[in-house]
């Protein structure tokens, strides 16, 4: 066994926390982990938010975000202790021996800076190479990257490319001095699913060739399951399971990992279309502002009664857009919809209270979709007294009545939303929602922002409420597995125009066009060697072309 | 009380005392108001504890009557200007579009005038009584409030909270009052305790140029203009009202800090 060039034992790390009326006190936020990893091999460390995942990938380069102390254990990296290090020995190795890729490429690199200057600038700070050298490097690295003519590439600034090409600029710019060591902390999250597979096969070539080692953060098992060879699974700052990529996949000892792996197994029996749709859209075409490109183009859709229809698309396809056009934000240009029969005053100032009533809408952020002035009971209490005049007693019991439906129990009406979690947030705008016994709800991507396990639950309680109230979804998401769990027909959205659209069988069932091909096989699954099989495909299928 | 840092009881004790003094000041006042007890710039004694003013009244005496109604004055304004500049504010932000340019570009040339002269030549061809002081001082001031109330709103108008209301068919007065207005008070009281202090300093130098409270009537600043030949000749008469502003100017943003504090923790509506 080689000489482990990252160890570390018994990892203890604390954080004071201050929270509102009480004294500040000390939490852990990590508790007695340990790892070693060897040259060469990548550690996935996996858990949801909260998990400390992060934290412990910042803590490999001996760092503590905002007053996180590294309180106990050691951290050994090539054989030195570095938890206790001074600063001066640590400005020295990171950079150098140990580099970081962040979450969000856009906010980390320099907007006023040309990409190649920033993906060499700690390259030549410690003076490893040259000028000319570190530049030859990094067109090296943009090539293995496979990103656009790698010659010019770094001549551009960072908001000349996309997303995507950001990420890999900086996973470039991570390996440039040629480091022991990387950390990825969540580095394809923010992209979309036809993005991140190509950043994923960027990063994955690009650790074998250059043979470091690396951690890699994600609350994505599918993901971590393609590119390490050993897998941390967290949970609450603690070690749950550790083991090598199949075992943890194949044969998970935990509960909680069982839990992970079986998420979205949701079953859902898919409803035909009935005689007649609750809301019809018909070629409805939309843009920003007077003049300016068509957002939506001649997008023509039915929702049925008690049924759900899924939005999909990455970001830009349009969806939310829709969901502006079909609650009045936004009139639509050219087009109409109709709902329950009747014709649908395109302006929300022209729609009655009834109309308003009968459409309600789910949002992706609950922290900002609920006032933060307002306990949860003014917050559900409102549309009551606002559609049906609830007063009083009367307003209490069906308050309590929507808690329950949501499965919070008592006490929860006096708090505010601060003092929620995300997943019941989203809860109590789900009974906001029901609360004006809607036809329809529009739900914009509502578990997106929620870890798999909550989101899951979300799920289970919409279906439940599909079922007992008979409303209709329209579920706007990016994420198949969803669409899979909770869809009777399907929508795929392409840059404003809807490209495929039918029951949930028909869409999902090939032979699929270009797009929703794409779309489609660049989910993440859990299951080993899946994305060398999905490139190998699409290179046999471009051949052949 | 408990609870209460220091400095925020400090302040708050220190301010009720100064509104005490200005509402019970007929029953607080040694002496009458413009009675002439003794002479000219006497030193404090037992009998006048601080002294004597310019024309021979007990100066304590004048402090309390000119802290009634610089107090009153500078409050009413305060509230006048708060109450003003916010709904505006708030009304041009959530109307948008030219409601708001227009509102915004008036707000804009007022402004650009400034304040004291704007006051000096309103109130050198109207009649100098408190309801028109009043009225000067809470317009001039409320172009401030409009500013800070319009920019804190157009930020929370776009809030999902804000679209839920609206998309439920609220009207623009439960969109302004129940959700801009709690989610703006944090800004706002910040800015009230500076205002106010603000007001206190306007009303006082209104009244030094002769154009504020008028004589007999005591005001903070009119002792000043008063006693001001003293300091000459080394009579202290014309800084207590200086004494007074700080002490108070102090003791108000001390509770406006607090009471800050109380009410930006958006981690908990209810406030630590």
């Amino acid at each position: 066994m080689p000489e482990p060039m990252l160890e570390i034992r018994n990892l203890r790390i604390e954080a004071t926390v201050y929270a509102p009326g009480e004294k500040p006190f000390d939490a852990v936020i990590v508790d007695d982990v340990s790892l070693s990893l060897p040259k060469g091999k990548v550690m996935g460390l996996i858990g949801e938010s909260g998990a400390g995942k992060s934290t412990i990938g910042l803590a490999a380069l001996a760092y503590g975000r905002g007053g996180i102390r590294l309180t106990g254990g050691e951290i050994i990296l090539n054989g030195r202790e570095i938890r206790m290090a001074d600063s001066a020995t640590l400005r020295s190795l990171r950079g150098r021996e140990v580099t970081y890729v962040a979450q969000s490429a856009a906010a980390a690199f320099n907007p006023a800076k040309r990409i190649m200057e920033q993906v060499i600038e700690a390259t030549l700070h410690h003076g490893s190479l040259s000028q000319a050298a570190a530049e030859d490097r990094a067109v090296e690295l943009f090539r293995t990257l496979s990103l656009p003519d790698p010659e010019n590439f770094g001549k551009r600034y960072p908001h000349q490319v996309s997303g995507g090409q950001l990420q890999r600029a900086m996973t470039a710019m991570a390996l440039c001095p040629q480091p022991d060591l990387v950390i990825f902390d969540e580095p394809t999250t923010a992209l979309d699913v036809t993005t991140q597979i190509d950043v994923l096969a960027a990063i994955k070539t690009a650790i074998k060739n250059t043979g470091v080692a690396a951690m890699y953060i994600t609350h994505d098992l599918a993901v971590v399951a393609q590119v390490s060879d050993e897998i941390m699974v967290l949970r609450g700052g603690q070690l749950v399971e550790h083991g090598s990529v199949h075992q943890i996949i194949e044969a998970p000892k935990e509960e909680y990992t069982r839990a992970l792996i079986s998420v979205r197994s949701i079953e859902h029996q898919e409803k035909q279309p009935t005689a007649t749709p609750l809301m019809t859209v018909n070629n409805v075409s939309a843009r920003y502002g007077k003049s300016g490109p068509n957002v939506l183009n001649d997008i023509s859709v039915e929702v049925y009664p008690g049924q759900t229809l899924a939005l999909v698309g990455e970001s830009g396809s349009g969806k939310s857009t829709m969901a502006r056009v079909i609650t009045g934000l936004l009139p639509p240009r050219e087009g109409s919809i109709s709902f329950d029969g009747n014709p649908l005053p395109g302006a929300l100032k022209d729609r009655s209270r009834e109309e308003l009533r009968e459409l309600q809408m789910i949002y992706q952020m609950a922290d900002v979709a609920m006032n933060p002035r307002q306990t949860v009971a003014t917050i559900i209490g409102r549309p009551l007294e606002f559609y049906f005049g609830l007063r009083g007693r009367e307003r209490d019991l069906r308050v309590q009545e929507l808690l329950d439906a949501i499965e919070l129990g008592e006490g929860f009406g006096d708090r505010y939303p601060a003092e929620l979690s995300g997943g019941q947030k989203q809860r109590v705008c789900i009974a906001r929602a029901l609360a004006a016994k809607p036809k329809m709800i529009i739900c914009d991507e509502v578990t997106s922002a929620l870890d798999p396990l909550v989101a899951d639950g979300i799920l289970k309680l919409l279906l439940n409420l599909q079922q007992r109230e008979g409303v209709a979804f329209l579920f706007i998401t990016h994420d198949i597995a969803t669409v899979r769990a909770i869809a009777d027909s399907i929508a795929v959205m392409y840059q404003g125009s809807v490209q495929r659209y039918g029951t949930k069988t028909e869409v999902l069932t090939p032979p699929f066009d270009d797009y929703t091909d794409l779309l489609l096989s660049s989910v993440p699954e859990m299951e080993l060697g899946w994305l060398e099989r999905v490139l190998e495909r699409r290179k046999m299928v471009g051949a052949g072309n | 009380m408990k609870g209460i840092p220091f400095p925020a009881l400090l302040g708050l004790i220190i301010t009720v005392l100064y509104f005490a003094m200005a509402v019970f000041a007929p029953w607080i006042a040694p002496y009458g108001m413009s009675e002439i007890v003794g002479d000219v710039w006497e030193p404090a004694s037992s009998d006048y504890l601080l002294g004597t003013d310019n024309l021979g009244r007990d100066l304590l005496t004048r402090m309390i009557y000119g802290g009634r109604n610089t107090i009153f004055v500078a409050t009413m304004a305060t509230a006048l200007s708060f109450t003003l500049g916010a709904i505006l504010g708030f009304t041009a932000a959530v109307y948008g579009g030219w409601i708001d340019q227009l509102m915004a570009r008036l707000n804009d040339l007022v402004m650009s005038i400034p304040t004291l002269i704007f006051a000096l030549v309103v109130l050198s061809v109207m009649p100098v009584t408190l309801p028109i002081l009043i009225l000067v001082m809470g317009l001039l001031d409320s172009t401030r409030v409009f500013r800070l109330s319009r920019a804190v709103a157009v930020d929370i108008n776009v809030m999902d909270y804000v679209e839920a209301a609206r998309l439920r068919g609220e009207g623009q007065r439960w969109v302004i009052f129940r959700e801009i207005l709690p989610n703006a008070l944090s800004p706002l009281v910040a800015e009230l305790g500076l205002r106010f202090i603000f007001a206190i300093l306007f009303i006082s130098t209104l009244s030094f140029l002769g154009l504020g409270i008028q004589p007999p009537s005591a005001d903070w600043g009119g002792i000043v203009k008063e006693n001001r030949e003293g300091i000459v000749y080394g009579i202290p008469a014309a800084l207590m009202p200086a004494v007074a502003i700080v002490t108070l100017s102090i003791s108000v943003n001390l509770v406006a800090d607090w009471a800050l504090n109380r009410t930006t923790s958006l981690k908990g509506g209810r406030g630590a």
